[in-house]
């Protein structure tokens, strides 16, 4: 089918080929590469040793935590936005983007500030006993904040799309309001939520500027995976960076592949016209 | 929005007692989550007076870091744009093999670390990677130096401006732009006539976005930039850099220039999205109704 009516295709492909291939594939496909001239045995003994087992259960525990948290109060943001109407609530509206506005470093010391023992919330929870800073809880709050925004955007337009009627159904079947939310409302949503949260959720294992300043990076129980790359790069370890880089790199891609498929199906719901 | 009006039941949700309740939770988690960490920036900034923060902030070591971070956006931004315009247009006004394999590589910094994407600029341009003795040997240094940084801040916004405009020109079809060129306007004229004013909101809205992220990469910009002070540190490199050396009224006073970036790009967002920019976005790339011919269509949603 070669009907291009409209000029500047050569041109326009062209540009986004040549900038593409240089800025993305180039340097992902060298990682690829410098990991993959290791040799089975170098890589597997590098990305199973100790230290790094550990960073990829601390990564994903916390990363499961702050997904947790955001999967409540995202929806309950979501929620509150979409179906009441009170005072400031376009302001609150607009605040939810600020962790994606906000530099990740910024938010990491501010983070920090506020958690460590002598801080606004640090030391009202320093005497109940909980330390957040510098301790795997510190690592969680600074996923869950900087990908707070994902499930309240993806929850949101579906819950404005949502047809009352729906509801009114329920209703006249004589349905309470918990049970019209769990059997109605949240199957309707799940799509989107499922979505949000592998969303949320890849955010929050690729995370390094928010985390490495509340995290206290001590290996084996506070070190990220991505900041373990880090490390083994300033002590010019150069293979082990490829190879732990590389594990985040599979990670990613699996998870952009699980949001895909979320996300096509969230879209034969919320497709409607 | 469905606002409930008196002749129809209250919906779901909507008893009192319960809607005061679940307001007054999730806004005090909003003060909690989003608004202290903004206002203990602001605190701590100004915690040893203006004095201490406005020499803080002119310390030159601080106005090379911002005058860093200025010149990686005033090059990496709109080579970014017209990267933008160019991928879009290439996929939303023609049909050709392998387009949806493209949309999901351009996508694909988006869900990538930074950190791995600044290890994977090292093994391209470092000494250890596919270029680096070749451009140490011509004696053209890229890594720790401005260049690695604007590479690696084009890599983490590369889908910025894309993603804002794909699914606005999907949506929008390609009819005016056939009309213009059949009434003889060259390509050029059809794009600044035609499909620019259309765009405009969406793609400044893109910009915006994607400023935001360059002025604020750590991650990447960390392993690529060397960290040489007064030399290589853009401004989140050097709150780190002032923040672990314990001067604490510095860090937050440099951090509270990106705070004020933050702030004004969410108030440039909600004045854009008033103009409709941002809006097609929500439904994901290529899912918008499309008007072009119905096998490209069905090519495309299937």
């Amino acid at each position: 089918m070669a009907r291009r009516i409209l000029p500047g295709f050569p041109l326009a492909l062209g540009i986004t080929l040549v900038y593409v291939s240089i800025i993305v594939v180039l340097p992902l496909g060298a990682l690829v590469f410098k990991a993959a001239s290791l040799g089975f045995e170098d890589y597997w003994r590098i990305v199973s040793s100790p230290r790094a087992v550990a960073s990829y259960r601390v990564t994903a525990l916390s990363a499961l935590g702050a997904t947790a948290f955001n999967l409540v109060f995202g929806m309950a943001l979501a929620w509150v936005l979409v179906r009441y109407r009170f005072p400031g609530r376009r302001f609150v509206d607009a605040l939810v983007d600020l962790p994606f506005a906000l530099p990740t470093a910024v938010a990491g010391i501010a983070l920090t500030t506020l958690f460590a023992e002598n801080g606004w919330f640090g030391s009202v929870l320093a005497e109940i006993c909980v330390k957040v800073a510098y301790t795997p809880l510190g690592i969680m709050v600074a996923m869950a904040f900087t990908s707070l925004p994902f499930i309240v955007r993806t929850v949101q337009p579906v819950l404005e799309d949502l047809d009352p009627a729906l509801e009114e159904a329920a209703q006249t079947l004589g349905g309470s309001d918990r049970s019209i939310f769990l059997r109605v409302i949240l199957p309707l949503l799940a799509p989107a939520l499922l979505a949000g949260l592998s969303l949320s959720f890849a955010r929050s294992l690729g995370e390094f500027g928010a985390i490495i300043f509340i995290a206290g990076n001590q290996p084996m129980s506070t070190e990220i995976t991505a900041l373990l790359a880090f490390i083994r790069l300033e002590e010019y370890d150069y293979q082990a960076a490829a190879a732990i880089a590389s594990v985040l790199l599979i990670t990613a891609f699996l998870m952009l592949a699980v949001t895909n498929i979320l996300q096509a199906r969230a879209l034969r719901y919320t497709a409607r016209g | 929005m469905n606002v409930p009006t008196r002749n129809r039941p209250p919906r779901v949700g909507d008893a009192p007692a319960f809607r005061r309740a679940l307001i007054g939770i999730v806004l005090t988690f909003v003060a909690i989550v989003i608004i202290a960490p903004l206002a203990v920036i602001g605190y701590q900034a100004f915690s040893q007076g203006f004095a201490v923060y406005a020499a803080a902030i002119s310390h030159p070591d601080t106005l090379h870091a911002i005058g860093l971070t200025v010149v990686t956006a005033l090059i990496a931004v709109p080579i970014n744009t017209a990267f933008g315009v160019a991928a879009a247009w290439a996929i939303t006004k023609f049909d050709f093999w392998g387009r949806r394999f493209l949309l999901v590589v351009i996508e694909i910094p988006f869900s990538i670390s930074p950190i791995v994407a600044g290890v994977a600029y090292l093994f391209v341009y470092g000494l250890q990677g596919l270029f680096g003795p070749a451009l140490e040997q011509a004696d053209v240094k890229i890594l720790f130096a401005l260049p690695g940084i604007v590479l690696a801040s084009m890599f983490v916004t590369a889908p910025f401006v894309a993603r804002e405009l794909i699914p606005l020109m999907q949506a929008q079809g390609r009819d005016l732009e056939e009309a213009a060129t059949s009434l003889g306007a060259s390509g050029w004229r059809t794009f600044f006539s035609v499909t620019l004013p259309n765009i405009r909101w969406a793609l400044l809205y893109g910009v915006v976005l994607c400023n935001a992220r360059v002025m604020g990469e750590f991650g990447a910009v960390s392993v690529v930039s060397g960290n040489i002070r007064g030399q290589t540190n853009t401004l989140p490199l050097h709150i780190e850099l002032l923040y672990h050396d314990y001067q604490t009224a510095g860090a937050f006073a440099a951090a509270s220039i990106l705070a004020l970036l933050a702030v004004v790009t969410l108030i440039a967002k909600v004045l854009l999205e008033r103009q409709g920019a941002g809006r097609a976005r929500r439904r994901p790339a290529l899912a918008a109704p499309v008007a072009a011919p119905k096998t490209a269509s069905a090519e495309i949603s299937s």
